[in-house]
């Protein structure tokens, strides 16, 4: 007789799968990754590629010859690792670099762990915050994106908006000077000039992942949007008081990986609050340390460090704050 | 705006496939296998005798306990056998089986489909021959229905609620019995009404059934106690204590009955059936059963005979489906998965839908990722995953803090997680241990 299937209702499925929600967050990305290679061209694929390709790699040999456990690297959340890796590093890095960003990223912060769903830390960060301390100088060579497809040997290099007003205040110069001498313009920021890593070169770019992410339901806005209003309304207020020495609330939107950040690594699954007032607080708290950070710490941009600190405190903040429960008393 | 409630809920693809498939009566077949366990709480007790003739209508098994129920002959004919029967799970239950001949129906029974509007006996004679005809609730939990319209002491009902949300994808039952006999569910409402001893009720029906809700609009113009509320669509809106949040804005406490919060919800199937009861002193001994899935090609609402097996039922449309996978009693939500094709329809049957197992193959588990839709899906605000973790610890004391015990096994967590984790399985094996634990506790 033909055997029948017998288990407990829910009988059905949604559509959501782990591996699509991962899936998805590639496809949002996309924007920001065509808007690199119109600029970088080669060196941009190349470092999503080698990015990607590594991480998956690690994972499977981890998996494979040192836990000796069940391969999952189809579950795409490597790739997704590899290819944030890749938009967080300057254009013009080096293919070894990221290659032990990605060793650092999944085989320390993600496998030791215990693999997805297990780590503290976002895994892309602590890859990234790896680099930037131990090579500063490449991890602070930032590639201007000015002419359109060309290969990335004879780019011509230079510091993000940030460093420069950082530097810039440090020899004593006053915020008008620089933004004079600098020629910064909003609309470059917004649509295509950024000077930044890869995958912050148009904030529109960004934005329109964020969008895709929201109408998939991959994630819900409120992180990404409590940090941005967290440090327009922090810089707002700064930049009041004293005009001439903290940059404003737009220059700091645009600029030092805020929208790459809220967007694409605050909201990572593992390493964020569940609940809608546990993902305010942390966004608040990422928002305040990457203003702190740019005003008074020794680093230019500040949100990898924020996003890092406050995942420390993810699982005091799903304690802390419970959803509303549908009763509210005890019989 | 339409009313809803406001924590969690899914929104699952309704597929209410046999929504403009009339009701047909089913042909009576030669057997039939009356469960004695047509309620919830004790199953009745047997009181007829192999080789006893029966009418329709002819009490075949005696309340053994307050929650317990009356069970009545869905046919007529000889009692060829009392024994332990499989049911759809395959647990043995006293079963009373018929052998059909002819039909006939005890006289009392009013068959004709004069509608009686005037209702003439009291407050305790209504509820007296709710308990005597075996009406239980038809929403799915077939709690004895003059139990529930009988408010403890010290407790009072405001509001009836009539459930007509339907919102299991697939079933079109009520949808269909709103529909054809949208005067007798207002009449069979009046009657609780009046048992309540009470002047105001609603009648909570989902946006999705059109045609039911211009019907019943209609019909109540001439029932103003009792007022349609259009609801919007999302599961579990059906759900006792959703339905009262939307309708009404209460919340039912934890550990509490709607009663707590002044109101009786009875499922719009139960209000025709208590029409039929009292007016037309029919005992519940048929039950319409929607009969779907995509895989099969005879997708219909059918009114059957208590009594009658799945088997029979497919016999009827051709044979098992080729493609069919799984066969469910009730909606894909909350159903339950038969196992015995040859067990028999109760009185609460909804549905028996079949899927196929691209339908209903649960995935691969991996790990959490914490993203918690299990907490956006929830609709009494508990976090599933959580209740996973610490249940897989066996934390007994953090569950019960945790307040496992709200849980209503509405399925929302496991519909809706990405790592196909089995949340609800395993959530509701460490309930029944916490509310097991609770219980044992002295009381203050």
């Amino acid at each position: 007789m033909k055997k029948f299937i017998v288990s407990p209702a829910p009988h059905i499925h949604s559509e959501f799968e782990t591996r699509k929600l991962m899936r998805d967050v590639l496809i949002a990305l996309t924007p920001s990754l065509l808007v690199s290679i119109y600029f970088f061209g080669f060196s941009a694929i190349k470092l999503v590629l080698i990015g990607a390709g590594a991480c998956v790699l690690v994972e499977y040999l981890i998996q494979k010859y040192l836990l000796h456990s069940k391969i999952t690297i189809n579950d795409y959340s490597a790739a997704v690792t590899g290819v944030l890796l890749a938009l967080n590093l300057p254009p013009n890095s080096p293919w070894w670099l990221i290659l032990i960003g990605s060793i650092v990223a999944i085989g320390v912060a993600k496998m030791t762990f215990g693999g997805l769903g297990q780590n503290v830390f976002n895994p892309a960060l602590v890859g990234r915050v790896f680099l930037l301390i131990s090579f500063p100088v490449l991890m602070t060579d930032w590639t201007i994106p000015e002419s359109w497809f060309r290969p990335g040997v004879d780019a011509i290099t230079g510091p993000t908006p940030l460093s420069i007003v950082k530097e810039g205040l440090a020899s004593g110069l006053s915020m008008g000077e620089i933004f004079q001498q600098n020629n910064f313009s909003w609309g470059e920021m917004l649509f295509i000039k950024m000077g930044g890593s890869v995958g912050e070169i148009s904030a529109l770019a960004l934005i329109l992942g964020f969008i895709y992410l929201l109408i998939k339901r991959v994630i819900r806005p409120h992180i990404p949007v409590a940090i941005v209003l967290t440090i327009v309304v922090l810089t707002s207020i700064f930049h009041l008081i004293s005009p001439e020495q903290f940059t404003g609330p737009m220059f700091n939107i645009l600029t030092g990986g805020v929208l790459l950040g809220s967007i694409f690594m605050a909201t990572d699954y593992v390493t964020s609050p569940m609940n809608p007032v546990g993902m305010v607080i942390y966004g608040v708290g990422i928002g305040l340390i990457t203003v702190l950070i740019r005003y008074f710490g020794a680093y230019p941009e500040g949100i990898s460090f924020a996003i890092l600190i406050m995942n420390s405190v993810v699982p005091l903040i799903n304690k802390a704050c419970k959803p509303k429960r549908f009763a509210k008393e005890v019989k | 705006m339409l009313k809803t409630f406001h924590i969690g809920g899914v929104h699952p693809n309704d597929n209410k496939i046999t929504a403009d498939a009339p009701i047909e009566v089913f042909p009576i077949l030669d057997k039939v296998y009356i469960s004695m366990a047509q309620h919830l709480g004790a199953p009745a007790t047997p009181v007829v005798a192999k080789g006893d003739k029966v009418k329709v209508g002819d009490v075949i098994g005696e309340p053994a306990g307050f929650i317990s129920g009356y069970v009545h002959a869905s046919v007529s004919g000889t009692v060829t056998a009392v024994e332990p029967m499989k049911d759809l799970a395959g647990k043995l239950v006293m079963h009373v089986v018929i052998a059909v001949e002819g039909d006939e129906w005890r006289p009392e029974i009013d068959r004709s489909s004069d509608i009686v509007r005037d209702i003439k006996l009291s407050k305790e004679e209504i509820l007296d021959k709710i308990k005597l005809s075996g009406i239980v609730g038809l929403g799915g939990a077939t709690f004895p229905t003059h139990v529930k319209l009988s408010p403890p002491p010290g407790k009072k009902a405001e509001f009836l609620i009539l459930n007509g949300a339907e919102c299991e994808p697939y079933v079109t039952a009520d949808d269909r019995i709103m529909r054809e006999q949208s005067e007798q569910i207002f009449i069979g409402g009046k009657i609780m009404l009046k048992a309540l001893g009470i002047e105001r009720g609603f009648v909570g029906i989902e946006e999705n059934k059109k045609a039911a809700i211009a019907q019943m609009k209609e019909t109540g113009k001439k029932y103003p106690e009792l007022e349609v509320i259009i609801l919007k669509k999302k599961y579990p809106q059906g759900g006792e204590k959703q339905l009262i949040e939307a309708i009404t804005g209460r919340r039912v406490p934890s550990l509490g009955l709607p009663i707590d919060v002044g109101v009786v919800v009875q499922n719009v199937g139960t209000a025709l059936a208590v029409y039929e009861a009292i007016q037309k002193n029919k005992p519940l001994v048929e039950s319409v059963v929607t009969v779907t899935g995509q895989c099969i090609s005879q997708q219909r609402n059918l009114s059957l005979r208590v009594g009658t097996s799945f088997s029979q039922i497919l016999d009827a449309i051709g044979g098992i489906p080729k493609d069919a996978a799984k066969f469910i009693s009730g909606g894909p939500m909350m159903g339950k998965a038969v196992s015995n094709i040859d067990a028999s329809v109760l009185k609460g049957t909804s549905a028996f839908l079949m899927l196929t197992e691209e339908q209903t193959k649960r995935k691969e588990e991996i790990n959490c990722v914490r993203c918690a839709k299990c907490i956006e899906a929830c609709p009494m605000g508990l976090e599933p995953w959580l209740l996973n973790k610490l249940s897989r610890a066996r934390r007994y004391d953090d569950l019960e803090k945790e307040k496992i015990y709200d849980c209503i096994e509405c399925g929302c967590c496991l519909y809706t997680c990405p790592s196909n984790i089995p949340l609800l399985d395993i959530i509701r094996i460490s309930k029944a241990e916490v509310t097991r634990i609770m219980r044992s506790r002295p009381k203050k």
